[in-house]
């Protein structure tokens, strides 16, 4: 069975936000207006996160990519009333839209908060509506979504495979933000495959799993040198 | 001994059988406002003042601008809230849980009361059970408001995950709901057959009266006559009710709680949550209950049947309560600032000296400073000092919930996301409506059935001396020896 799993390089990670930008063509995902952003309804699946430390001229900003850590153990699926969000075997949790009720019991319990909410009915301007990527649902008001590793890319990827008469190999199944980083500082592949490229960065022992003492057991595997308190560990 | 039981229980039962007697006697005959007992609980049912007619039509303005709001919200999304990331939940959850615990006003107290043969009750038992029963619908109601797609609720039925705690609400919030409108009904049943009878007699006297209240209360009775029979099992399954509720009321608030607490989120997960909530539901719901009880006695001059003395009891109650709330929030504070874990102490801060203090602090006064001052002192453990320290509690829990639902929220574990809530007119106003909309359908319950319960009363009068005489016998030793060898 694959586990796909999600390595950031948080040591090349130079904080350009591709993997934003491209996360949002692929999945759909509208735009917010200025004011809607500023009251924090900005939908982003993919966030880099960042941090200031220090003053003027000694400061240190740091970028955290955070898409969904896809917990072995989620604690978002857990609370969902109707099954609307799940672990499938593979690994990825899932939601699905057109059961959600909209409670937002999930996003509350998510302790990286990387659920977001349909607060209106999206929209796109005109030009926009011909470029909406066919693969992915366009959501409605009042229901919650995240980050699915781009699992519309795995379906085509096995469909590809079946075609050609082989097995998946390494690289069929990228996410799109993976995919973009220009600075390669992220990798995408099946951890339970020992000859794939993230499991071998898994082993690395700059490798740490965001919030590990939780429990949660996420997919998500970061790299770094540095001590990162309050991501590493709470 | 058994001769004792047989001969207390006639005694009850001649009281009840003579009441009728009595009503079916004075049917037809024309009210008498501050006439015969009776007749006073009667007239709060049977006769509506023009102060009414107006309280109703002010209400009806409250409900519709908030049925406005609502439609506004369902039109465009929860976007018109104040709602964000990530404080995804707001007023709607905060009211959703203070009405919850209101509803423990009613049917709790009146179980234990019963239970305990507390005589005093009589009066106050059936405006406590309407609270619970109403008041439930508008805990349920905030949730569906609060819902993104209010048309899937059902949801939850079809497709139900039985690990999650809100389907663990659903169910024991339904099972609530059936028990206390059940336990609301059973004692009901005889003064509804006692309206039925009088409006019998005031029909043939000529008098207009729409005759669907007529068969309304034809069809609640029952048939109940009032007879030996019917009055035993009566009283037997009001016993088993009241026994049956009692775990069902306090399974609802704990589960309302674990909404909460089952999550690992920093101040939510808390092991005494449960416990946590249910003293301040319980604590809630006296308060309410007292407000009620006095609206009730100045508007329909029950000045003889809520008294003092009722006051002063449930005053002391509410105290016993105050302690309880001051003690389950020294326990839930102390330990989170004493382990001191960063992401409890982020949402510790912001409650004690961050954003939320003014919320936190106003808590503390009006749970805890205002009702103590108050009801510690006899002298001031009047009919309006405990609706004051009523009041003051009733703010004060509301805000309880509030700094339990938002706080936390706005200030998850990671340190990226961190939001700000202010509710907007939508949300302001669809809680106005609710609180509108409460105290309507409580004025319209009190214009249907008596709210103090008629065939109680008179059973009290006519009973419970007798009873409370052998009781004590009971308790001492010597006194009845012969009847307790």
């Amino acid at each position: 069975m694959h586990k796909w799993t999600m390595v950031i390089d948080l040591d090349k990670c130079i904080g350009c936000m591709a993997c934003t930008v491209a996360c949002k063509a692929e999945n759909n995902i509208p735009f917010s207006d200025p004011e809607q952003a500023a009251l924090g309804r900005t939908i982003s699946w993919m966030e880099v996160m960042t941090t200031t430390e220090g003053e003027y001229p000694h400061v240190k900003t740091r970028f955290i990519p955070r898409p969904c850590m896809q917990c072995d153990k989620p604690p978002c699926t857990k609370v969902c009333p109707v099954y609307a969000t799940y672990l499938n075997e593979e690994g990825l949790v899932g939601q699905v839209y057109a059961r959600c009720i909209g409670c937002r019991y999930c996003t509350n319990a998510c302790p990286y908060t990387v659920k977001y909410f349909n607060w209106f009915q999206p929209s796109w301007p005109a030009e926009m509506q011909q470029c909406l990527n066919p693969d992915v649902t366009v959501r409605s008001t009042g229901v919650v979504e995240k980050c699915t590793f781009c699992h519309h890319r795995l379906q085509k990827a096995k469909g590809l495979a079946k075609g050609e008469q082989r097995e998946l190999q390494d690289g069929d199944y990228v996410a799109a933000c993976v995919q973009t980083c220009p600075a390669e500082a992220m990798y995408f592949g099946d951890i339970n495959d020992p000859k794939s490229k993230v499991s071998q960065m898994a082993k690395s022992s700059r490798a740490f799993r965001m919030l590990e003492d939780l429990g949660t057991e996420p997919k998500v595997i970061y790299l770094t040198e540095g001590e990162w308190y309050g991501v590493r560990k709470d | 001994m058994e001769s004792a039981k047989t001969e207390r229980r006639s005694f009850g039962l001649r009281a009840v059988r003579n009441l009728f007697a009595n009503s079916k006697a004075r049917a037809g005959q024309p009210l008498q406002t501050g006439g015969s007992r009776d007749d006073q609980l009667f007239a709060a049912v049977l006769e509506t003042g023009r102060k009414f007619h107006i309280t109703v039509a002010m209400l009806l303005l409250i409900v519709a601008w908030a049925f406005f709001a609502w439609v506004t919200q369902l039109w465009n999304g929860l976007g018109v809230t104040g709602l964000n990331r990530p404080v995804y939940w707001g007023f709607y959850i905060t009211n959703f849980v203070f009405f919850i615990g209101i509803s423990h006003a009613g049917t709790l107290i009146s179980a234990i009361l019963r239970l305990a043969n507390a005589e005093w009750r009589r009066s106050i038992t059936r405006s406590a059970e309407v609270i619970t029963v109403l008041v439930l619908f508008f805990g349920v109601g905030n949730v569906l408001m609060d819902l993104g797609r209010p048309d899937r609720a059902l949801n939850v039925i079809s497709h139900a995950q039985f690990r999650s705690p809100l389907l663990w609400d659903v169910t024991s919030i339904t099972t609530y709901l059936t028990a206390s409108s059940i336990y609301l009904f059973l004692p009901l049943i005889p003064d509804i057959a006692l309206l039925r009878d009088r409006l019998h007699g005031y029909s043939a006297a000529g008098r207009p009266f729409p005759r669907w209240r007529l068969r309304l209360y034809t069809f609640l009775a029952v048939g109940w006559t009032g007879s030996e029979k019917q009055q035993q099992r009566l009283n037997r399954a009001i016993g088993v009710m009241a026994v049956l509720v009692i775990p069902i009321a306090i399974s609802v608030h704990t589960v309302v709680s674990w909404v909460f607490a089952m999550t690992i989120q920093p101040m939510w997960h808390s092991t005494i949550f449960g416990p946590y909530f249910v003293a301040g539901a319980i604590f809630s719901g006296i308060a309410a209950l007292l407000i009620a009880m006095a609206i009730i006695r100045r508007v329909y001059h029950l000045e003889d049947y809520l008294k003092p003395i009722h006051f002063n009891n449930l005053g002391l109650l509410l105290l016993v309560m105050t302690l309880a709330w001051l003690y389950f929030t020294i326990a839930e504070y102390l330990t989170s600032y004493y382990g001191g874990e960063p992401a409890h102490m982020k949402v510790f801060w912001a409650k004690i000296s961050g954003p939320y203090a003014p919320e936190f602090w106003s808590m503390v006064v009006f749970c805890f400073v205002i009702p103590f001052a108050i009801l510690t002192r006899r002298k001031t453990r009047t009919i309006a000092g405990t609706v004051v320290a009523s009041a003051s509690v009733t703010i004060g829990m509301w805000l309880e919930r509030f700094t339990i639902v938002v706080p936390t929220l706005m200030n998850p574990r990671l340190p990226y996301s961190r939001g700000a809530y202010h509710p907007s007119w939508v949300e302001f106003s669809i809680m106005a409506g609710c609180f509108a909309a409460f105290i309507l359908l409580y004025m319209l319950f009190t214009k249907l059935f008596p709210i103090v319960s008629i065939w109680e009363i008179r059973e009290g009068q006519e009973k419970s001396v007798a009873e409370t005489v052998e009781r004590i016998e009971s308790y001492l030793p010597g006194v009845a020896a012969k009847e307790f060898p």
